[in-house]
Formats: C-alpha cells, sequence, structure tokens
C-alpha cells in the first residue's frame, strides 16, 4: 500500500475533510465554474482581484478528495499573489502532472504533495480541474473549465 | 445479515455441473494480475472478458478465411459468407427469433437504437407524438429519442422509478396514451440492475398497438431472452457484453416492421441495383447492412454465445445471484456504505455509494488491490440525479466471477475505510 500513500497523502485527507477558503465570496469580481463530466466533480471559484492581485478567493463545490483536496491547497497557494505569478503557478503544476519528471521546473511547495498523481493518468484531471476553472477565471472567459 | 448465505469455503461453486476454476481457465486474462494482485474483474456490466474460443476465432478468420463477404466467387469469399451468415443463424437460435432476416448484424446496441430512431421513427413520427423511455435508461437509449425529438417534434416522455430503483408500472400505464408511438425502455438497468417488468410493459403497449423496444445490451447475458415469447417489436443487444468481441451487436424486429422501415444508411451491399434515375434496396436483412461488416467479429460472436449456451443461461443467473447475495450479507460490516437499487428483481450488479468517499477515490483504492470496478454515472447521468449523487461504485458480476472475489472486493473496502476513516 506504500505507492497509494504516495496519491493520497496525509495532507490530502486534511484538505479533503477540512477544505480551506470553502465557501462564497460576498462581492468576488470573478466567478469562473469548472466541471468534470466524467466524474461529476463539479466546483465553482470565487475571486476578487485588486490591482493585479488575487486578494480574496474561495471555492464551493463536490468532488473526489483529490479534487477537494487540490482547490483547497490551490486557494491557499494564490491568496495574496499577482496574477501572473498565479498563472505561473498554473504552468507548473500542470507541468508536475504530466510532463516528465526528470524536466526542470519551479519548486511548487506545499503543492508538491499532488506529484504521486502523475502515477495516476485517471486522476490527473481530478487534480487540475480546480486549477483549469482558475486559469479561466484569471483569463476571463465565461467558458465553465472541463477536464476530461 | 443473510444466514442462508455460507462462507465460501463451504459453497460448492458451481454453474450446473462445471465447477467455476474450470471456467475461469478458459479466460486467459484473468491469469494476469494488477498492481502485483491477481486481477479481479468486477467491470462486467462495462464489458465481459473473453474465453480463449472467442479470441481464437477471430484469429482463426483472419489466418484462414479472411475475405469480402456476399458477392465473392472465389472459395474464401463463400467461407467468409458462410461462417458470417451461419453467425447470424446462431443468433437468431439465441434470441429464439422466428426468421433469421430479422437478425440485423451492426456495431452493438448503441447503433441498433440510433437505427430504429432514424429509419422507423424519423419515417413516421410528427410533432406531439410521445416517445415513452424510463428514468433507469442508459444514455443510449435516451440520446438517440431526443436527436430524433429535435428532428420531428416529437415528446419524450420519461416513467420515473421509485426508492428502490424500479421501474414504477402505474406512472407507466398513466404515461401511455394515444399520443405514444413507442416504449422504449430497458430490460435490465445498467446502473442498478433493476429487471423491468417487460412482459407487462409489452403487453399493455401492444393493447393500445404501440410497438415495444427494449435495451437487451445488460440482460442478454444474465438469463434466457425469447423475443417470441416476450413479444417485443425491436430487441437490441452488444456482443461484448454477452462475451464476444467489441463492435459487434445485433437488432432484432420482427420481419413486417423491419419490411415497412426505409434503410437507413446507404452504401454497398444494401442495394439490388443501383443506377443514378433509381435504386432498389436489398431484400431483409441487407438492407440494414451498408458496407463491409465487422466480419471477424460477428463469427467471434457466435462462438461467445455457443459459449453461453454451454455454461447455462439459467446456471450463470443462479451464479451471479449467488454472489450477489454474499456481496449484500457483507454490505453492512462496511462503515457507511449504502446500495443504491434493491429493486426486488436484479441482476448482478452491486451499486454503491461509502458515505464520505468519492466513487473515485473508491476506484482507485480497489485498482491497488488488483479489484476492477467502475465508479461515476454509468452512463446513466439521469439515475444518478434521481438519488442526488456525482456517481456510484459498481461491482458488476460475470460467470467467471468467484464469492473469494467478493470477498476480495470487501477486503479493499476495507482499506478505503481505514485510509479515509481516520
Amino acid at each position: 500500500m506504500s505507492d497509494l500513500r504516495e496519491l493520497y497523502q496525509e495532507v490530502i485527507f486534511d484538505h479533503n475533510r477540512h477544505p480551506r477558503n470553502f465557501g462564497v465570496l460576498e462581492h468576488p469580481t470573478k466567478v469562473a465554474h469548472g466541471h468534470n463530466p466524467l466524474c461529476g466533480d463539479q466546483l465553482t471559484l470565487y475571486l476578487t482581484v485588486r490591482d493585479g492581485v488575487v486578494v480574496e478567493v474561495s471555492f464551493q463545490g463536490q468532488g473526489c478528495a483529490i479534487s477537494t483536496a487540490s482547490a483547497s491547497l490551490m486557494t491557499e497557494a494564490v491568496k495574496g499573489k499577482p496574477l501572473a505569478e498565479v498563472e505561473q503557478l498554473f504552468a507548473a503544476f500542470h507541468t508536475m502532472l504530466t510532463e516528465d519528471p526528470t524536466e526542470p521546473r519551479s519548486d511548487l511547495g506545499k503543492l508538491e504533495v499532488f506529484e504521486g498523481v502523475r502515477e495516476y493518468p485517471a486522476r490527473v484531471k481530478c487534480a487540475t480541474l480546480a486549477w483549469h476553472t482558475l486559469h479561466n477565471a484569471v483569463l476571463g472567459t465565461d467558458e465553465t473549465a472541463k477536464t476530461e | 445479515m443473510n444466514a442462508t448465505v455460507l462462507a465460501p469455503s463451504f459453497v460448492q461453486e458451481n454453474l450446473g455441473d462445471i465447477p467455476v476454476a474450470r471456467l475461469r481457465a478458459d479466460f486467459p486474462i484473468l491469469a494476469r494480475s494488477v498492481h502485483g494482485k491477481p486481477l479481479v474483474y468486477f467491470d462486467n456490466a462495462a464489458t465481459k472478458q473473453k474465453p480463449a474460443s472467442v479470441i481464437e476465432a477471430e484469429k482463426f478468420y483472419y489466418e484462414h478465411t479472411n475475405a469480402n463477404i456476399h458477392r465473392g466467387v472465389h472459395t474464401l469469399s463463400q467461407e467468409a459468407t458462410t461462417a458470417y451468415e451461419n453467425a447470424r443463424e446462431t443468433l437468431r437460435r439465441f434470441l429464439n427469433a422466428a426468421k433469421v432476416e430479422e437478425i440485423i448484424f451492426l456495431r452493438g446496441t448503441t447503433e441498433a437504437i440510433n437505427l430504429v430512431a432514424q429509419s422507423y421513427g424519423r419515417s413516421r413520427f410528427q410533432a406531439g407524438d410521445e416517445i415513452l423511455i424510463s428514468a433507469l435508461e442508459h444514455h443510449s437509449n435516451i440520446l438517440p429519442w431526443q436527436l430524433l425529438c429535435e428532428q420531428t417534434g416529437a415528446v419524450l416522455k420519461v416513467v420515473p422509478i421509485n426508492d428502490a430503483g424500479e421501474f414504477i408500472y402505474e406512472e407507466f400505464e398513466r404515461l401511455l396514451g394515444a399520443r405514444t408511438k413507442l416504449v422504449a425502455v430497458g430490460h435490465v438497468s445498467n446502473a442498478l440492475g433493476s429487471v423491468n417488468p417487460v412482459k407487462r410493459i409489452i403487453a399493455a403497449a401492444h393493447a393500445q398497438s404501440v410497438p415495444v423496444l427494449l435495451d437487451g445490451a445488460q440482460a442478454a447475458a444474465h438469463g434466457e431472452v425469447d423475443v417470441q415469447a416476450l413479444d417485443c417489436d425491436f430487441y437490441a443487444i452488444s456482443g461484448h457484453k454477452l462475451y464476444g468481441p467489441t463492435g459487434i451487436g445485433a437488432l432484432y424486429a420482427k420481419k413486417a416492421i423491419l419490411e415497412a422501415m426505409p434503410p437507413w444508411q446507404g452504401g454497398g451491399d444494401m442495394i439490388t441495383t443501383v443506377s443514378f434515375e433509381k435504386s432498389t434496396y436489398a431484400p431483409l436483412p441487407h438492407k440494414f447492412e451498408a458496407g463491409t461488416p465487422n466480419i471477424a467479429g460477428g463469427i467471434a460472436f457466435a462462438v461467445a454465445l455457443d459459449y453461453v449456451k454451454r455454461v447455462g443461461l439459467a446456471n450463470i443467473h443462479a451464479h451471479e445471484a449467488r454472489l450477489l447475495a454474499h456481496a449484500m450479507s457483507r454490505v453492512a460490516e462496511i462503515k457507511g456504505m449504502r446500495v443504491i437499487g434493491t429493486a426486488r428483481e436484479k441482476a448482478g450488479i452491486l451499486s454503491f455509494v461509502i458515505e464520505g468517499v468519492h466513487p473515485h477515490d473508491i476506484g482507485t483504492i480497489l485498482d491497488h488491490q488488483g479489484v476492477a470496478i467502475r465508479a461515476g454515472h454509468h452512463c446513466a447521468m439521469p439515475v444518478m440525479t434521481r438519488y442526488g449523487i456525482p456517481g456510484t461504485a459498481r461491482a458488476s458480476f460475470g460467470l467467471y466471477n468467484t464469492l473469494e472475489e467478493v470477498d476480495r472486493l470487501f477486503d479493499g473496502l476495507k482499506v478505503v475505510v481505514d485510509m479515509f476513516g481516520r
């Protein structure tokens, strides 16, 4: 079961059970929806962006442990960050999950608990749903983010 | 707990007089391991594994017989045609259809239902006509009708289900009316395993001269199907759910109905004469079989049907019921486990949720223990909506599964609960 623990690390269980920044923002400047039709994961992301900085962020929705924990850790990671930096994080997170592990990429800190997801191709979309939704919100597209 | 279910070691696991261990040896894939554990394959409602005889039949065809059918004068073409048409006869006998030309070979159940919608439905349905389905349907028995409704202005009506996942017959009677032009229902639900009261449905529909299509994708591998006894007008099946290859299946329909239906797809093999002014169509069944079909698949499908018949559908049914009963007797051991779909009449499908654990997490953790189940909406999103859940985990049984494998499923579920429970 040791390699299963690589996927389901304690941090993931913690954020699944007690998601941070979970709920609705009163006056968000951006709202974006994410949907994974294959497993039914739904996510709504609320952002308050001022002067190009993510001041407030929260999410609501339902999903598996990986997708809930990913959304929770993402909100912690991007709060207070300028949008340009948020986009860099998105790119690095994406690289960590989908590309050759030997490829150099920037340090992702706490988000590296999701590194094990790369070994589970069917679950990569769970971990990236919140990030795709955020990416759409930052770009200002009204489209629902979909990971399939 | 069901006291009549014995512990596995005390049960002689036979299908008729054949020990399940002997049947397992017929399925090469069952020898493989997944994540270092012997494979437990419980995704049988999605597709069955194939016996060696089916795999061998495909190989033999390509190594010895391969040719196009129905138009060659050379030996290979004649042998291929004979083998393919013999397969059609095998399927006729399997379904107990009256005539061999009532069997149309297609890619599978989905294509069969689309054919009925686009040939039968499109040529005669008008705005306001109603098509009656149930809330249990697989998407393949919803979407073809929705497309048809968009094209013709016909209206889709849905018979609801109760909390046990049973078709509410009284609601069906209420919805069946003068505007109803077709009833299209699943014989067995793929998501929950519920067996629908199809004989009563057909009798009631026929009393009002309404034809009935049965989606038999799940049902045909779990019990005898006799289309004449059922008196259904259309019956759709898939080879791969009957231990045969993917990409082959069939539509059964009564001859008089098929004769009155316009061709669906145009192409080679479905014509008698072709000119630029007017072409004439081939007689049944070829009128509905444009293009070179899945010849090897059809031949191997018949081999699968022979295999299933040899084991015996009644024996398969009893075996799967025993597996389901054993599984049900263990449900209470798993904290927070709830079975979705508890119909009185049910095929070997165990759909469930565990409180606080998403089905996909269940699926991944079980996979790690070599146990393959399905997690998600099972192409039946309206069923999930009915229960207010995003999806379920589903273990579905086949003729080669064992009680010990059911125990491995529950060992795996204990790991799931341990991991998530702390």
